[in-house]
């Protein structure tokens, strides 16, 4: 299992994460290392075995549609990097 | 007044400050004393929040006066800095949320709050709980108390180094793949990670949310099973969180535990485990036959093989998912730096997050990508229903399994830190019942080369109760209970 330097700028793309030339050699190396360890996995026997997501056999826990108070809006903006009038400030989403 | 309060049992505390032997301010202070003194090597907190503990520890003392005082109030505990805590810096060991003070509290602070524990501080841990040497803590290492230069284990090593210096009398810590477990056995102490669902999430910053547990910390399994009754229970906020009551943990102890069926892996017996691992294992076990137990050798988990891909596929998906909301927008650490939006964010999460956090995401990220998803998150999926079903079938003929917690006892700081492959190594008898979602708990067995070594108790389903009545039984016949570090 082998990762070429376009894979990992290809995910560090889809992650949103800037790395270095440094970062994306040694990361080419160990995850091809942590895959092709990984790679035994194909010989499990799962013909028509269904896939768990999640240990409980739980499914649409619901609750009552009832109003309750929400944290207050100058608690919730108080760990904002930048806010203005009350909401988060970002650069410019589209061009 | 003694200055050796820091020593006692949380129980053995309880009782003395019931009979006002001493109160729980001088307690508070004679564990603050404790952590002047020995934080330096150790280095178990990120925040210690002293004034804080003394209010605290002053309104426990009002409750004793008053006669309405629980087993918990006026016990000092550390709580990993991954359990957000109302007006006090949270950081989940991440330089992303360095300055992040949480506008409110998780569910289980506010039940040790409600009992009236004495929160000593926020304790260390690898960042997002990513690891298993506590080395991937953005505040630096923290440092294992029955060797400074020795790793506590992780990710909950804050927590586990606390406990074993008397740094605290008990801790929360949380458990993806063993992060409360391995710490445990490495620092010489007892942890238990629930079954999943019996502890709310609300308030835990998450890691991997379908393997994700809070889970305590003590000096024994008796302090361990009163933390467990304080924080387990139904919660609205968490939709995964058990709608059933719990029992009293504390009603399964000092129990006799003759004629417990145990069953003893095989795949847990091959190679990578230190002889002196293996050696104390087998010690326990003959204690455990002494003791009444039938231990049956002959159990077979043939998918045990491929617990640690699962796990190592499995939850870094679930983080590429989950920390995808570290965007410098609502808070932490922001680069506003570069002309647009999708540049601070890159810039912001290559300077927030540390490698380890990095290698996972990555790794995530690749697993569930197009083209990969199926070879290797599906795949890793329906391995996860293998392994539960063989864990399913052995409790059929078995109440609990045994087994090593750990490969090793604690390693250098700094031996495995460039190796990930050999770090997660360190995870490999934790993580099975973690996939399952199966509660188990590490108590010690005795010392290695001079290093503790835990025996992990697996349950079945809700069985906390019947792992902690073995721990307790095996613990009193091994006499290693309350064992602090020499430092």
């Amino acid at each position: 299992m082998a990762l070429t330097t376009d894979d990992v700028l290809h995910i560090a793309r889809l992650a949103r994460i800037s790395l270095t030339d440094s970062e994306v050699g040694r990361l080419t190396q160990q995850l091809s290392d942590i895959l092709g360890h990984f790679a035994a996995l194909a010989a499990a026997p799962t013909d028509g075995v269904e896939p768990t997501a999640h240990p409980l056999p739980l499914s649409n826990v619901m609750r009552a549609d009832e109003v309750a108070p929400s944290l207050p809006r100058t608690a919730v903006l108080a760990n904002a990097p930048r806010h203005e009038d009350g909401l988060f400030r970002v650069r410019a989403v589209l061009e | 007044m003694s200055g050796e309060l820091w020593k006692l049992t949380a129980h053995e505390a309880h009782e003395r400050m019931r009979g006002r032997e001493f109160s729980a301010t001088e307690l508070t202070q004679a564990v603050l004393a404790r952590v002047e003194d020995v934080e330096p090597s150790v280095r178990a907190y990120v925040t210690v929040t002293a004034s804080l503990a003394l209010e605290q520890a002053r309104e426990a003392d009002a409750k004793f006066a008053a006669g309405t005082a629980t087993p918990l109030t006026g016990i000092p505990v550390a709580v990993k800095d991954l359990i957000v805590t109302k007006g006090v810096r949270t950081t989940a060991g991440s330089r992303i949320l360095e300055n992040f003070v949480p506008p409110y509290d998780s569910h289980v602070y506010e039940q040790l709050r409600r009992a009236g524990a004495v929160m000593i501080g926020k304790a260390n841990m690898d960042e997002f709980a990513m690891g298993s040497s506590t080395e991937h803590s953005a505040f630096g290492p923290t440092h294992n108390p029955w060797g400074l230069d020795l790793v506590p284990g992780g990710s909950s090593g804050g927590s586990a180094a606390a406990v074993a210096a008397g740094e605290c009398l008990g801790a929360l810590g949380s458990d993806t793949g063993g992060s409360i477990r391995q710490p445990a056995a490495l620092c010489g102490v007892v942890g238990l990670d629930p079954t999943y669902g019996r502890v709310s999430r609300f308030g835990i910053i998450a890691f991997g949310s379908s393997l994700d547990q809070v889970g305590p910390i003590g000096r024994d399994v008796e302090d361990v099973a009163t933390m467990l009754d304080c924080i387990a229970g139904h919660d609205p906020r968490d939709s995964t969180s058990n709608p059933e009551p719990h029992p009293d943990f504390r009603n399964y102890l000092g129990r006799d535990i003759r004629g417990t069926r145990i069953g003893v892996p095989k795949e847990y017996f091959v190679e990578g485990m230190e002889p002196g691992v293996r050696a104390r294992i087998e010690e326990a076990l003959a204690l455990l036959e002494g003791l009444g137990c039938s231990i049956d050798r002959e159990l077979s988990l043939p998918s045990t093989e491929h617990a640690l891909a699962v796990y190592y596929i499995i939850a870094p998906c679930e983080a590429s998912a989950n920390l995808a909301r570290y965007d410098g927008v609502k808070y932490g650490y922001s680069d506003r730096s570069g002309p647009t939006m999708w540049q601070n964010m890159e810039q912001t999460r290559a300077f927030g997050f540390g490698p380890e956090v990095k290698r996972r995401i990555m790794l995530g990220t690749y697993a569930l990508s197009a083209g990969y998803y199926d070879a290797f998150y599906l795949k890793a999926q329906k391995v996860r229903t293998l392994i539960n079903r063989e864990f399913e079938a052995a409790f059929q003929k078995y109440d609990v399994l045994v087994t090593p917690t750990s490969p090793t006892v604690a390693f250098p700081i700094g031996a495995k830190l460039d190796d990930p492959l050999a770090m997660y190594l360190n995870d490999v008898y934790t993580i099975p019942a973690s996939v399952a979602g199966l509660p188990s708990v590490s108590v010690p067995c005795g010392l290695s080369e001079g290093l503790p070594v835990g025996l992990q108790i697996i349950g079945n389903f809700w069985g906390e109760g019947r792992i902690l009545g073995v721990a307790d039984a095996f613990e009193k016949a091994v006499g290693w209970a309350n064992r602090v570090a020499g430092l």
